[in-house]
């Protein structure tokens, strides 16, 4: 059972959407027993970092999270998260990953948030198997994740080159939306599924 | 490089497609959702559904065609219609939307846009405007609310900017002038508003042929190129303009199949 964290941060129904097109079982939960009886959880988020990160402790989330040991996905701000700090709050992360979450900076003829189809570069691991570089997936962001040892996938926007993916033992995570990135997305979240 | 987006705009009357002339003339062209999960193949970049029916009649049986689309379609989506409150923006973001569009409401009342961005962020947040010039054919843009049927007295730059200063993620802009002419985008207005603004710029309303999007993305800078009936009727299919696009030095996604 893949266990989706329910922590009124996250595009939820997003996420169960596209477990539900890949046959999977899944069940929205913010009880810590039912995520470490899991076989793989997702953590989803959007909006402001800072804010989801008081309600996974609100939920008494935070500790949880970090004790897993099966395969956990940060989606987005669920990524942002398990960094080690983002610059919107500032806030400190749980420190799973070695990257630092800082806000895009301003460039002429750059947009801010950086919004819809990038390419991925410098693949690497199990999460990006049988995906090319140069495959485009959908982001929508305005903080990113630095590059790190952790980095097993790159994207450029403007003159910043970050982490469009991240993985640390069993802790996975993607910047931009495999829910919401078509084929390639489809992939990646199999690869999850398949770890 | 961020892509090119190619987003085909499907307008909703009781759960089916349909597309109206100038807003006027309804009629029916397909299933939403089916319609959709087509597109995402084909190689779409984004979707938008319009309640069309939303406005006179105050319909809220859509949140459940949202809901549909959320669990059929793997690439993002807009809805807008008739959205007036930030009750109502919550309830379709349950349903699984990315982003809401708002219209005739935010021209009523601006706050709206600040509430919703503040609440939900500004990449849920797209503001679309109908602008018509006045006279016809000078450079005086006055928006329009209601699918065109209102005229109100405000300029259109100046509206743009406030609704990127209250927290809109991206600007939705259709040309009254040239929608439903298939005689191309107001260029022109896309390249000011790309220059002037810092948010994503969506060109919608008189694409007729695979030039006039080419023309709007590479002169008229746009980010993203919206329309209608030229995709329901088949009259360009999604993976030949994909091609052109990326023939013509655009940076596009390419369509898989």
């Amino acid at each position: 059972m893949i266990a989706i964290v329910d922590y009124d941060a996250g595009n939820i129904r997003s996420v169960a959407g596209a477990l539900e097109r890949l046959g999977q079982q899944y069940e929205l939960t913010a009880d810590p027993e039912r995520l470490l009886a899991a076989d793989r959880v997702i953590l989803p988020g959007v909006g402001n970092a800072a804010h989801a990160l008081e309600s996974l402790r609100q939920k008494g989330l935070y500790e949880v999270i970090r004790s897993l040991r099966r395969p956990v996905l940060g989606i987005c701000v669920g990524l942002q998260l398990l960094c080690r700090d983002s610059e919107e709050g500032p806030v400190e992360g749980l420190g799973v990953f070695d990257a630092h979450v800082r806000r895009f900076p301003d460039e002429p003829q750059i947009k801010v948030p950086h919004m819809g189809w990038n390419a991925l570069g410098n693949l690497d691991g199990k999460l990006m198997k049988g995906l090319q570089s140069g495959t485009f997936v959908y982001f929508v962001h305005s903080y990113y994740p630095s590059l790190c040892q952790d980095t097993v996938a790159t994207c450029r926007h403007g003159s910043t080159l970050f982490s469009a993916a991240l993985r640390y033992e069993n802790f996975y995570g993607t910047q931009f939306h495999p829910e919401k990135s078509g084929d390639a997305g489809s992939r990646i979240l199999q690869n999850f599924i398949d770890l | 490089m961020v892509a090119k987006r190619i987003i085909p705009c499907l307008d909703v009357k009781d759960g089916q497609v349909v597309k109206g002339i100038h807003f006027e003339g309804l009629r029916e062209v397909g299933d939403a959702v089916g319609m959709g999960v087509r597109y995402a193949r084909e190689g779409a970049d984004e979707l938008v559904y319009l309640d069309i029916s939303a406005t006179q009649e105050g319909r809220s049986t859509f949140v459940d065609l949202v809901r549909e689309i959320a669990r059929g379609i793997d690439i993002p989506f807009t809805v807008g219609g008739g959205i007036s409150s930030i009750d109502h923006a919550a309830r379709l973001l349950d349903a699984g939307a990315d982003k809401i569009s708002l219209n005739s409401s935010a021209i009523a009342d601006p706050s709206l846009i600040t509430h919703i961005a503040s609440q939900y962020g500004s990449q849920f947040v797209v503001v679309a405007i109908d602008a018509r010039t006045i006279p016809a054919g000078s450079g005086n843009w006055r928006c329009t609310t209601h699918g065109g049927k209102v005229q109100t007295e405000r300029e259109l730059f100046a509206w743009a900017h406030e609704a990127q200063e209250r927290g809109a993620g991206e600007i939705l802009f259709t040309s009254m002038d040239h929608d439903g002419t298939c005689k191309g985008y107001a260029c022109e207005v896309y390249a000011r508003l790309h220059e002037e603004l810092k948010i994503p710029v969506i060109a919608s309303g008189g694409a007729g042929n695979i030039a006039d999007i080419v023309e709007v993305l590479t002169t008229g800078q746009a980010d993203a190129a919206l329309a209608a009936s030229i995709f329901h009727y088949g009259q360009i299919s999604i993976p030949e303009l994909k091609k052109a696009l990326a023939e013509a030095g655009v940076n596009v996604r390419p369509t898989a199949i």
